[in-house]
C-alpha cells in the first residue's frame, strides 16, 4: 500500500476547525439568539425594543459622539507625531518611536488606573466625567493611530516629493497632493483601530467617567446577566458597523503593524 | 534660517509634549511607589513600605501568578496553533485560503466585547461551564490571528524552493518543515508570540466572560479594586503603584537589552 504524499494544506486543519468553533459558531449563535425570543421563536422585537427606548437612543448618540471626538482628537495628535517621525533625518527616531509605544506594553487596567490616580490627584475625577473619558481614550488607542500612520508614510517613495519640487510645487502643495492622499490607507486603518474600541471598551468610561458615562459596550455587559437575546442584538449591530467599516476601509493588513509587532 | 530652526523647535516640542502627557501618570506613580503615603499629593519619606506589601500580599502575587501562567500557555498554543495555521494556508487553493484569512480578520477587527460575548453565550448554550479551558480558549481566540498575521508576511518572503529541494535530497516533509521552512519564518513566529503575550496580559473584557469563579488576574482584580473597593482599598491601590513600576521597568529594560544587539551592530558597522 503507497501511503499518499504528505501536504502541507493539511497543517491548517487544527486552526480550521479552531476559527470553525470558536470563531465563526459563536458569531452564529450570535445571530440566532438577537433574532429570536425567550421562548426561542423567531422575533424581531429586540430590535424594536431596544431602538425604541429613548434613553437608550440618547446614550448610543453619547457613545458615538465620544468615539468620533476621540477618533479626531488621535488623529489630530497622531498624524503629526508620524509625519514628524517619518520625516525626520534623525538616527534614533526607531527609540522616539519606540517611546510612544512603550506605555501600550503596561497591563491596560493598570494603566487607566494611573490615569485615575493623575486625575484624583489634581481633583478631575468625578468632575469632568466625559473630558476624563475621552483622555483615557485618547490615551490608550492613540499609538493605534499612530503605527499605521507612521507605516504608511514610510513606505511614500521619497522621489514623489523632488519631482515636486522640481515641478515648482511648495511643501504646502507636496503635502496636499502627495502625503495626504497616499496616507489614506494609513488614516483608514487608524480611524478603525480606534473608533471601535472608543465605542464598546467600557473599562475606560467605567474607571475614568466615575461609572457616570454610559457606551453601547456598556449596554452588552449589562444585558449579559439579564437578557442576553438583548445582549446579542447590540452584538449583532456592531458586528455590521465592522463588517461595513471592514469592507470600506479593505480590510486589515498585518503589515500596517497596529500592535508594534514588527517594532 | 531662522524661520527653520523655529520650526524645528516647534516639531520637538509637540513630540515632547505628547510624550510628557503619555508619561505623565506613569511617573506619578513610579515617584510616589517609593514614598510612604496612601494618598497621592501628600508628602512622606523615601520607603519601600508599597512594594514589601505588594510581595506581602498572597492574593496580589497569586493573581500575578495567574495573569503571567496564562498569559504564557495562551501565547504557547496560540504561536503552535496559528503558525501551522499560516503555514498550511499559504499552500491551500486560493478560496480556501481567502474563506480561512476572512474568518481570521473576524476576532482582529471585532469589538472585544463581541467577541467575549458570543463565546460566554456559545459555551452556555452547548452545556460547557466555565473553566480554566474556556478561559483560555477565550484568550487563544484573541491571539491566534495575530500570530497566523505575523507569520504570513514571513512565508511569503520565504524561498520555495529550498523546501523542495530538501524534500529531493531525502528529508521527510516533517524534517524539511522543521529544519528548512522553520528557520525562515521564526522571526515571525517570535513576534507572533510577544505579540500574543501582550494580548493576553493586556486582556480584561473576554477574560471576564469566561473564567471561572473566583479566578483572577491582574486586569480584573485592579478593576474590581479601583471600582468596587474592599475592607484595605487604600493600601491595596498604592500597592498597585508599586506593581505599575515593576512592569514598566521590566518592560524598559527588556526594550532596552532587544535593541541592545542592533545597536552594536550599527556601532560596529560605523
Amino acid at each position: 500500500m503507497k501511503i499518499p504524499r504528505f501536504s502541507r494544506k493539511t497543517l491548517c486543519i487544527p486552526y480550521a476547525v479552531f476559527l470553525l468553533f470558536f470563531v465563526i459558531a459563536p458569531m452564529l449563535v450570535i445571530l440566532v439568539y438577537a433574532f429570536t425570543d425567550r421562548n426561542m421563536g423567531f422575533s424581531f422585537g429586540n430590535f424594536v425594543k431596544f431602538f425604541s427606548d429613548p434613553t437608550k437612543l440618547s446614550t448610543i448618540v453619547y457613545s458615538i459622539v465620544i468615539a468620533l471626538i476621540t477618533t479626531v482628537v488621535c488623529l489630530l495628535i497622531a498624524y503629526p507625531v508620524a509625519y514628524i517621525l517619518a520625516h525626520s533625518k534623525m538616527k534614533k527616531k526607531h527609540v522616539i518611536l519606540m517611546l510612544f509605544v512603550m506605555p501600550m506594553w503596561i497591563n491596560f487596567v493598570l494603566r487607566v488606573n494611573a490615569i485615575r490616580e493623575l486625575f484624583n490627584w489634581i481633583g478631575l475625577l468625578g468632575q469632568a466625567n466625559y473630558f476624563n473619558t475621552v483622555f483615557g481614550m485618547v490615551y490608550d488607542f492613540l499609538p493605534f493611530m499612530i503605527l499605521p500612520l507612521y507605516t504608511t508614510l514610510m513606505k511614500i517613495d521619497p522621489s514623489l516629493y523632488e519631482a515636486s519640487y522640481d515641478l515648482g510645487g511648495n511643501a504646502f502643495t507636496a503635502f496636499t497632493r502627495i502625503t495626504l492622499p497616499l496616507s489614506v490607507p494609513g488614516i483608514a486603518s487608524g480611524v478603525t483601530m480606534v473608533f471601535l474600541p472608543s465605542m464598546t471598551n467600557y473599562v475606560v468610561s467605567d474607571m475614568l467617567g466615575n461609572s457616570m458615562v454610559t457606551i453601547i459596550g456598556k449596554f452588552i455587559y449589562e444585558y449579559f446577566g439579564s437578557d442576553w437575546h438583548m445582549g446579542s442584538m447590540v452584538a449583532l449591530v456592531l458586528l455590521i458597523v465592522v463588517f461595513i467599516s471592514t469592507f470600506l476601509t479593505g480590510g486589515f493588513k498585518s503589515e500596517e503593524n497596529v500592535r508594534g509587532a514588527n517594532l | 534660517m531662522n524661520k527653520q530652526l523655529a520650526f524645528k523647535c516647534l516639531k520637538a516640542g509637540f513630540i515632547g509634549l505628547i510624550l510628557l502627557l503619555l508619561y505623565a501618570p506613569i511617573l506619578l506613580l513610579a515617584v510616589y511607589s517609593f514614598i510612604s503615603t496612601d494618598i497621592i499629593g501628600t508628602t512622606g519619606s523615601f520607603s519601600f513600605t508599597h512594594y514589601t506589601k505588594l510581595f506581602g500580599d498572597p492574593i496580589i502575587l497569586q493573581m500575578i501568578g495567574n495573569t503571567l501562567l496564562l498569559a504564557f500557555l495562551a501565547a504557547l498554543l496560540s504561536t503552535i496553533l496559528g503558525t501551522l495555521g499560516a503555514l498550511g494556508m499559504f499552500y491551500c487553493k486560493k478560496r480556501t485560503k481567502a474563506l480561512l484569512h476572512g474568518a481570521s480578520q473576524i476576532p482582529v477587527i471585532n469589538a472585544e466585547i463581541v467577541t467575549a460575548l458570543s463565546l460566554a453565550i456559545t459555551f452556555v448554550t452547548v452545556g460547557i461551564g466555565k473553566s480554566y479551558f474556556t478561559m483560555l480558549i477565550g484568550h487563544m481566540v484573541i491571539c491566534t490571528p495575530f500570530v497566523v498575521l505575523s507569520v504570513i508576511p514571513k512565508l511569503k518572503q520565504m524561498d520555495g524552493s529550498l523546501y523542495e529541494a530538501a524534500l529531493d535530497l531525502g528529508a521527510s516533509p516533517f524534517k524539511a518543515l522543521w529544519k528548512v521552512v522553520l528557520p525562515q519564518i521564526i522571526p515571525g513566529v517570535i513576534s507572533g508570540f510577544m505579540l500574543a503575550i501582550t494580548l493576553s496580559l493586556d486582556d480584561y473584557i473576554v477574560t471576564v466572560y469566561t473564567r471561572p469563579n473566583g479566578f483572577e488576574t491582574i486586569s480584573t482584580y485592579v478593576f474590581n479594586a479601583t471600582m468596587r473597593g474592599n475592607a484595605h482599598t487604600a493600601e491595596t491601590l498604592s500597592s498597585f503603584w508599586a506593581l505599575t513600576t515593576i512592569i514598566f521597568l521590566v518592560i524598559v529594560l527588556f526594550v532596552v537589552l532587544s535593541n541592545l544587539p542592533a545597536l552594536r551592530k550599527k556601532e560596529a558597522k560605523q
